[in-house]
């Protein structure tokens, strides 16, 4: 095993390493941040939903957004899949159909990076259990 | 050096830095009691746990009390050893230390010497609460070895005797086990004695306070034979005993009482009364001659010869290097101990020359030693089971037989020892001090060697009281290396050097005791007065020179037996009887 | 490359590990490599929650799940639910014994939301047995900086700027200690941690050993680098084989990427470090009789001075510190002494875990600052009594410590309140007792302890703690006197005062803090022969109520020792001097007939 030399050599090592804790030091943290969800049931996956839930992942990653994203079971909207919740902290979730990779990306771009509004959000009609 | 004031119940004394409270105290006539603490001043020996906490003393602006046997006193200290806030402390500590430990004073053989006797007399404590209803008491087998009762229960954890055999003596028999209220100092897995690595020097008899560790009393099998008609009673008395008995009669110590401890066991009833000085002599012609002949050969160019020559006069030495260093057990004289060569000497010449059976004579020491009770029982030192010396007493024993005997010792008229058995020299008193026999040694082969007379007897060289010295012999220009040691750690030293090839002397001697036989265990109790022991000490040298004959060869009485009965020192007959070997008595745990 | 989407932790802390965690994770290895989920998915074992009572923890991110008292075959539900379906398994999720709801952040549960985690910043969170882990949490990054300033004296200055004081139970200032021994010249000085830890209930060392044993080691280089230390050692109790695993899993690591060693960041230091074990002996925590057991001697203390600093292991100047106080020394440096300083009280700073137990809802280790009160840790933190019962009594500090009452609920917790309570820091036990505990028999449960493990040198603590024991024991049997109460006290007195180390000057405590604050109960004992919270069973009478007794003998055929009289169809009598108070005439009888006074 490569020997940590300096100051310099460890901050490096670091750097590589961060990533692999990034997940656990965002959960560490949830409540403050932008909560995804991708519906990954059967007709998620057949719709793509994987795709999409990778592309969240790398766009966030990449302009550093405090993302969590995870996945969920069919949210019954299946006539709109891929379908993406969202839930910034202090505010409600909102629900987006028909996310394609691309779509995801501009999702990431516009509503979670900015705050600008997206086509496709379908109306919340259930309440969930957990808080 | 730095001196620094403290003021003790309202008095102020100037003390050198690093001074304890206790001594600082002492300055000033203050005694505060102790019981743990305790030292041979000038001896090397210390044991300050700081574990009794009977020396608690008060200082003020300190959270809790301090013990004055290991606190330093600190510039412009103030202490208090009388403050009732000590005083209940220190009540209460010794009801704690009396509530563990058994009350059957009267029946002790501590009785009378015991501190903590002298503690709960000095604090009158009548009632103690932490003793019966549901307060228990320690209790653990009592156990009795050939020369060391060890009764635990009456252990009060000061571990004066673990100190003494682990760092001064090396031999590692005792030791603290257990904790809490059963922690107790045992030998390892509750080992008896004999199986541990214990050589019975009975140093830890000798510093011990209460009554755990006590010698084995042999008076009532000397006063059994002493009352039976068809026995011959033959007693002989170290040199050591000479300048001690007198402490136990309220003398000052290093009186001399040669005569009067002649005319004591005469009045008990000793039908004969000899002295070990003679055999001393005798193993001075033994041992200088075995010396002489290695030398001989060691100049010569002989590679196998054992140089050094060690003694082997002091039996808990002799155990040592049996159960420590067997492997190198050829180096020390195989000249039995002045005890054996004399009893041998009684069974055999003595007792033909008076016409008495083997069986029919009892031949008792007077020692100041407790390895010297093991060493009667020694097999090698029987013969058709019948020990060549029956029973070995120590100076308090032959005290004890006297007050019983309704003798006034201090009145007694001295008179001298039995012939032919009695007569001694210079040479062998000095026996009962560190550095003695090599002294003795010396002046004999010395003028055996060079036919000449020693120009000055004295060899203030080879005199002290440091554990270790070393000298420079000019023996007609052959110049010796010899080396005095006393303590098992220091004699652990010497063979260590033999045994990395180090060694530059040409002979040693060890004595187990410290300051030699004068601070035997088997003498009065000193109590860690270390001038007792310097008293013995001069008084050994005074006697030597008190004497006629200085020198052991010229002992007529010695000279007779050579040219009648044995010939020839290290000859045929006194290999046989005067000589010995050793064995290899390694113990297991020693081993692993 | 694998790109989790899931973590996974298991807490494989010694209490969850217990209750089969290492099952747990065998079993979810097994269910992703059958769901083809291995790549979304990072199984991690960490080392303690705290929250041990609800054991075994598993906590899913980055959602930040807590689940608790999960089973080997809960395992399923979870990936099939929680990771596939996305939806979290609610029986799993800590239920609010207050509100009897479903928390599923543990950010959100009472037990966690006042901690704040500096000791145990990395316990539950990384692998302990993954150096990587340690390092993307600035591991080792404080003794990088401080190597690379080279100021050793400076960097004591922090330590003692902080306050950062000794967390073993005596609240020494550890920057004070580091400087007392870095002047001392000799060829050979020691760095030693204090890792054994014996406080009954107490296991904050454990757990940090086991959940973030990197912490221990980079804290031991930095103090080793400022007192002047080329050698560690770490004086570990034998019993705990986890932390010693960890340990040396995490020194191998440490050695592997150069961080013990030779030269360490290309600087001349050298720093090694070197495990001893221990039999557990409570004594072995006094830092002589620690440094005595290590050299092979006897395990008991010795007089100070001379100070370890000045003559400790092998004669040489050594550091002692305890495993806790260390944990806090990385992050004093990353954050500076300020930050540290600004948390707690004046005199104490910084966090202290306690290991909080008892007649309380939630049992586990805490770390809370400085400062916080008892009614916070007990209320909200602890969660309350349990059984709604009536608080009584804390007892901190373990067998050094004392018990405090109410009035002093609303203290400050810092070293020097609790001592001026009667009590202690000490190493961090905390046990809270309700209305059922018997205080007699508290005083009397500590000094036991005391008894076993004192060792046996100076006689005030071999004899004293023994004789004090007995004289509660004759008590809680109903034998006591109104003198034995005096001699008690007169006894503790003396042992505080004049016993040779800390184990013995604070082991009378339990009894004095409880005569101080329970007098009654002790006299109700004795004068009234009777034990108000009715645990000593000799004071406890069993008596029948003629009215309500039909004489159906089940008691007296049940009572085994035959105490119970009476005819059939007539009321029934318990001989009171034959009964020894075993309890089966009460379950037996149906009638209610039978209580106890």
């Amino acid at each position: 095993m490569e020997k940590i030399k300096s100051l310099a050599d460890l901050k490096k090592k670091r750097e590589e390493l961060q990533s692999t804790l990034q997940l656990r030091e965002m959960g560490d943290n949830v409540d403050n941040m932008i909560q995804v969800k991708v519906a990954m049931a059967t007709c998620g996956i057949a719709s793509g939903a994987k795709q999409v839930m990778e592309t969240i992942i790398n766009e966030s990653n990449n302009r550093k957004l405090p993302v969590v994203v995870t996945q969920t079971g069919c949210m019954g909207y299946c006539y709109a899949e891929p379908t993406v919740e969202v839930k910034k902290p202090g505010q409600d979730p909102v629900v987006f159909g028909y996310i394609t990779p691309a779509k995801a990306t501009e999702l990431v771009e516009k509503y979670l990076a900015g705050n600008e509004m997206l086509d496709g959000v379908i109306p919340v009609n259930y309440e969930k259990i957990d808080k | 050096m730095d001196k620094i004031k403290v003021t003790i119940d309202n008095r102020t004394v100037e003390v050198a830095k690093g001074t304890t409270i206790l001594k600082a105290a002492q300055q000033l006539g203050i005694e505060i009691p102790t019981l743990c603490h305790f030292e041979l001043e000038g001896l090397n020996f210390h044991n300050r746990p700081g574990g009794c906490r009977i020396c608690v003393v008060e200082v003020p602006g300190r959270r809790t009390l301090a013990p004055a046997c290991v606190t330093e006193c600190m510039p412009d200290m103030v202490v208090y050893t009388n403050s009732p806030r000590v005083l209940n402390a220190r009540k209460t500590v010794l009801e704690l230390i009396l509530s563990d430990h058994p009350a059957d004073c009267l029946n002790c053989s501590k009785c009378g010497s015991c501190e903590l006797q002298d503690l709960a007399i000095r604090f009158g404590v009548r009632e103690n609460p932490y003793v019966g209803g549901n307060h228990v008491q320690s209790e653990y087998k009592v156990e009795v070895s050939p020369s060391i009762i060890r009764d635990m229960n009456k252990c009060v954890m000061c571990r004066r005797c673990e100190e003494m055999c682990n760092k001064v003596q090396t031999v590692g028999a005792l030791s603290a086990i257990e904790r809490g209220f059963p922690a107790v100092v045992s030998t390892a897995f509750g080992n008896t004695l004999t199986e541990s690595p214990c050589v019975f020097c009975g140093q830890c008899v000798a510093v011990c306070p209460v009554g755990a560790l006590t010698e084995v009393d042999n008076n009532y099998q000397v006063l059994r034979d002493l009352a039976d008609p068809n026995k011959k009673t033959v007693v002989q008395v170290a040199p050591a005993v000479r300048v001690a008995l007198g402490e136990e009669f309220g003398m000052k110590p290093g009186e001399i009482v040669t005569g009067k401890l002649a005319a004591a066991l005469k009045a008990i009833g000793f039908d004969y009364v000899f002295d070990t000085d003679w055999s001393a002599d005798l193993t001075i012609m033994e041992e200088g001659t075995e010396l002489i002949g290695r030398l001989k050969k060691f100049l010569a160019g002989d590679k196998d010869v054992k140089i050094p020559l060690m003694t082997s006069c002091c039996p808990a030495w002799v155990n040592f290097y049996e159960k420590h260093f067997p492997q190198l057990r050829e180096y020390p004289s195989s000249a039995k101990s002045p005890q054996q060569m004399f009893g041998a000497v009684a069974k055999n010449y003595f007792a033909e020359k008076i016409n008495c059976k083997r069986e029919d004579m009892v031949c008792v020491s007077v020692m100041p030693c407790l390895a010297k009770k093991y060493e009667t029982g020694r097999e090698e030192f029987k013969k058709n089971g019948n020990p060549d010396v029956d029973y070995s007493i120590s100076t308090r024993e032959l005290a004890r037989l006297i007050k019983m005997f309704n003798i006034d010792f201090n009145t007694l008229e001295p008179i001298e020892f039995d012939s032919p058995l009695g007569e001694s020299t210079g040479a062998a008193v000095i026996f009962g001090a560190t550095g003695g026999v090599m002294e003795a040694a010396v002046r004999t082969a010395y003028e055996v060697l060079t036919g000449k007379t020693l120009p000055k007897i004295d060899f203030e060289e080879l005199r002290g009281l440091e554990g270790v010295r070393e000298a420079v012999v000019d023996i007609d220009g052959l110049k010796l290396n010899l080396a005095v040691v006393y303590g098992l750690g220091n004699a652990r030293k010497m063979l260590e050097l033999i045994e990395k090839g180090e060694c530059k002397y040409h002979a040693i001697e060890v004595m187990a005791c410290p300051g030699g036989c004068i601070d035997g265990a088997g003498q009065p109790y000193h109590h860690g007065d270390s001038s007792i022991i310097k008293a013995r000490w001069e008084a050994t040298y005074r006697a030597d020179r008190e004497l006629p004959i200085r020198k052991s060869h010229e002992n007529p009485s010695i000279q007779a037996i050579y040219k009648e009965y044995y010939k020839e020192p290290c000859g045929h007959l006194s290999h046989e009887q005067l000589h010995t070997i050793y064995f290899d008595k390694k113990t297991r745990v020693d081993e692993e | 490359m694998a790109n989790y989407k899931y973590h996974i932790l298991i807490c494989g802390g010694t209490g969850c590990h217990a209750s089969q965690s290492a099952k747990i994770k065998e079993n979810f290895e097994q269910l992703l490599k059958e769901k083809n989920l291995e790549n979304d998915v990072q199984i991690v074992g960490t080392g303690c929650f705290g929250f041990c009572e609800k054991g075994p923890i598993v906590k899913m991110l980055p959602d930040n799940t807590f689940y608790t008292q999960v089973k080997p075959e809960d395992c399923r539900e979870i990936i099939d639910e929680h990771i596939i379906k996305g939806r979290k398994v609610e029986r799993l999720l800590y239920l609010d014994p207050k509100t009897q709801e479903h928390k599923s952040d543990s950010k959100h549960m009472g037990f966690y939301k006042k901690q704040m985690r500096i000791a145990l910043r990395n316990c539950g969170f990384i692998n302990p047995e993954n150096i990587d882990e340690y390092i993307a949490r600035d591991g080792y990054k404080a003794l990088a900086s401080v190597l690379e300033q080279n100021d050793p004296e400076a960097t004591i200055e922090d330590i003692k700027k902080s306050g950062l004081r000794g967390r073993g139970g005596a609240g020494f200032p550890t920057g004070v200690k580091w400087g007392l021994c870095r002047p001392n010249k000799a060829d050979q000085k020691y760095m030693i941690c204090n890792a054994d830890e014996g406080d009954p209930g107490a296991f904050m060392d454990r757990s940090i050993l086991e959940g973030d044993p990197h912490s221990i080691i980079e804290a031991m280089a930095i103090g080793g680098f400022c007192i002047g230390a080329t050698k560690g050692l770490i004086y570990i109790r034998a019993e705990y084989p986890l932390a010693i695993h960890r340990l040396q899993v995490a020194i191998g690591q440490a050695r592997e990427y150069g961080l013990l060693g030779k030269n360490i960041f290309g600087t001349d230091f050298d720093f090694d470090i070197e495990l001893r074990y221990g039999a557990g002996a409570f004594v072995c925590g006094e830092e002589t009789a620690l440094i005595h057991s290590m050299e092979g001697q006897r395990g008991e203390p010795t007089f100070k001075p001379p100070f370890p600093a000045v003559e400790g292991f092998m004669k040489k100047p050594s550091n002692v510190n305890n495993v806790e106080t260390l944990a806090n020394i990385p992050v004093i440096i990353n954050k500076g002494w300020e930050w540290f300083s600004s948390i707690g009280t004046e005199k104490s700073k910084g966090t202290k875990v306690f290991a909080l137990a008892g007649q309380i809802n939630n049992v586990g280790l805490i770390e809370v600052p400085m400062g916080i009160t008892l009614r916070e840790i007990i209320y909200e933190i602890g969660g309350g009594i349990k059984g709604g019962k009536q608080f009584k009594a804390v007892q901190t500090g373990g067998p050094s410590g004392g018990c405090l009452t109410e009035k002093f609920l609303d203290t400050p917790i810092d070293y020097e309140n609790l001592v001026a309570a009667g009590s202690m820091m000490g190493s961090g036990g905390m046990i809270v007792m309700d209305e059922t505990s018997c205080m007699v028999s508290v005083a009397k449960f500590y000094l036991d302890f005391t008894v076993e493990e004192s060792c046996g040198k100076c006689s005030p603590c071999r004899i004293g703690n023994k004789r004090m024991c007995e004289i509660l024991d004759k008590i809680t049997k109903g034998q006591g006197t109104m003198e034995d109460l005096d001699t008690l006290r007169n006894l503790a007195k003396v042992i505080k005062d004049s016993a040779l180390c800390g184990l013995g000057q604070t082991s009378p405590n339990p009894v004095l803090s409880t005569i101080d604050n329970f007098w009654d109960e002790y006299v109700a004992h004795v004068v009234d022969k009777k034990c108000p919270a009715g645990q000593c069973k000799a004071l406890k009478k069993y008596v029948i109520d003629p009215d309500k007794c039909k004489g159906c003998t089940a008691c007296a055929r049940k009572c085994p020792v035959g105490a119970i009289h009476g005819t059939v169809k007539n009321p029934h009598e318990i001989d009171q001097a034959a009964c020894i108070k075993c309890g089966t005439c009460i379950d037996t009888c149906k009638f209610n007939a039978i209580s106890i006074q």
